[in-house]
């Protein structure tokens, strides 16, 4: 029998439901950086190994005032522009092809299925032997490395616009050019977005490893070099480069997002 | 001014590799009228819509358009679709836009079409704003308004309204009522609210389970703006359509759960 006052029901659908708190991010790596710091000050970290953040940033300064920064930097981003550019219009171009006509479907996907497994680092040895150890080969190797999920991303974005969007452009009189135009490349566009953040990452490791195996400049090579010579506070000023410019492709592109997909 | 175009299918049987999904339909939806298809789910009928707005072949059969379309009209067999099918990116006048690009309208009277429609569909206030932005049954207000936009010949209404609420379906179907009298297009509308039916319809097909045939074809003759939803005979008439369907709706909906 109920009782006349009756149990209060306890609230059950607590958690799984994680947010988002900016501050805690930055007060993280923050933290990060002055355990790191303190570690080193206090002796309780091998400098020589891992220098001191206030280390890397002396070297970054150091780099920069003596334009060698400047120069590595300006080399490995023109290689890093080109090569991407043309796997990444390749990539648009089949993956467009492969997601709307039939005739290059299957072509398409065979090529893709067969070769996209293939670790791109180990082809760099016969890009150099093909196209020589000049800008040809690196240039290649992260084209490469960006064409095949550029082409697997595209295809899904123009596989996941609406049929019925595209029957409505068609029940409209559309043209096919109109449809593709106005209905597939917007509709595909988030699936490509997300593609690039994938092809920037992968081409910043395959910028690094091609400078690695067979350049005299670029971050890349810097870093080789810097190791070399066990300079470890160049070695990580160098990383610390690549890092910061990971980060900067991936606000630019949030940026793009921001603006292309405002609608979402 | 009534639109004086008939679309007719005749003998269309329609079927996907040994599923038959239609069999020996011969339909008018006659001009200026407005020719219902009723009839138990996966009975085919928006399968025939399909056919009779050219979005689909038949297997067999024949469809066709007689009489003239207006000088105005822009795509004679237009479609107002079940899920409205507008652009997520693109504003309420942006979405109207798209029907009218690339069509003889230069871009001051295109703009004077839009506006037109968005009036005509209580949307003026709403022309900049995204589908995401929208209720449902304002996102189906800017389909019809795209469709009126290309001034059709033809309306193939796919059930409009099934993807509303009750309360907001029961607006939105009034407003149908009122611009499908008043601009006298000949319509062809997919329900499986008979109320929408008896509402709307000047002929009421009613299809029967899979292979969908005509089972029968009920004329109502009262004119649209003088139908209530209490009307007597229009609620017995909805009743008689409903004891027509109930078998094979049931039946139908057994096949479904055992599929």
């Amino acid at each position: 029998m109920l009782d006349a006052v009756g149990r209060l029901v306890p609230f059950r659908a607590r958690g799984f439901a994680p947010r988002d708190v900016p501050w805690a991010s930055v007060a993280t790596l923050v933290g990060v950086v002055l355990l790191w710091q303190a570690g080193a000050s206090a002796g309780l970290v091998s400098t020589k190994f891992l220098p001191a953040p206030a280390q890397i940033v002396r070297a970054l300064i150091d780099l920069g005032i003596s334009g060698e920064l400047w120069l590595n930097l300006s080399i490995s981003l023109q290689r890093l522009a080109i090569g991407w550019v043309v796997g990444t219009v390749a990539g648009l171009a089949l993956g467009f092809a492969v997601g709307l006509f039939t005739l290059a479907r299957s072509p398409g996907m065979a090529i893709v299925s067969a070769l996209f497994p293939i670790p791109k680092i180990a082809l760099v040895p016969l890009f150099i032997i093909w196209f020589g150890i000049g800008e040809g080969s690196k240039v290649i190797t992260l084209a490469f490395g960006v064409f095949f999920p550029t082409v697997i991303n595209t295809m899904a974005g123009v596989d996941g616009v609406s049929r019925g969007l595209i029957r409505m452009g068609q029940s409209f009189g559309l043209s096919r050019a109109a449809i593709i135009c106005k209905i597939v490349l917007p509709g595909a566009l988030p699936a490509i977005l997300s593609g690039f953040r994938i092809t920037t990452s992968t081409a910043i490791i395959l910028l690094v490893a091609a400078e690695m195996i067979g350049a005299e400049k670029g971050i890349g090579a810097f870093v080789l070099s810097a190791g070399n010579l066990y300079d470890t506070d160049n070695l990580l000023a160098g990383i610390v480069v690549l890092s910061l410019l990971g980060l900067a492709v991936s606000w630019v592109l949030g940026r793009i997002e921001r603006a292309l997909l405002s609608w979402r | 001014m009534a639109s004086s175009v008939r679309l007719r299918v005749e003998g269309v049987h329609h079927a996907y590799s040994d599923l038959i999904v239609l069999d020996a339909i011969s339909l008018t939806a006659e001009a200026g009228e407005v020719l219902v298809l009723v009839g138990p789910s996966g009975c085919g009928k928006s399968t025939l819509l399909g056919i009779f707005g050219g979005m689909l072949a038949a297997t067999s059969g024949t469809v066709r358009m007689d009489g003239a379309v207006g000088p105005d009209c822009l795509n004679p067999l237009t479609y107002v679709f079940q899920d409205f099918a507008l652009l997520p990116w693109r504003s309420v006048a942006g979405n109207v836009s798209l029907a009218l690009e690339g069509t003889r309208l230069d871009k001051p009277a295109r703009n004077a079409r839009i506006a037109e429609v968005l009036a005509l569909t209580g949307l003026t206030k709403f022309r900049d704003a995204l589908p995401k932005q929208l209720s449902g049954g304002m996102r189906q207000r800017v389909g019809i308004a795209r469709a009126l936009a290309v001034r059709p010949a033809v309306l193939l209404m796919d059930e409009p309204l099934s993807a509303l609420d009750g309360q907001t379906r029961d607006l939105l179907l009034d407003e149908f009522a009122s611009l499908i009298a008043r601009s006298g297009v000949t319509a062809i509308y997919v329900t499986h609210n008979l109320n929408e039916a008896v509402r709307l319809g000047h002929q009421v097909a009613v299809l029967s389970r899979r292979p969908g045939r005509v089972r029968e074809i009920v004329r109502i003759d009262r004119s649209i703006m003088e139908r209530r939803p209490t009307d007597p005979d229009l609620v017995a008439l909805e009743a008689s359509l409903w004891r027509l369907i109930r078998e094979d709706a049931a039946a139908a909906d057994r096949e479904m759960d055992h599929a």
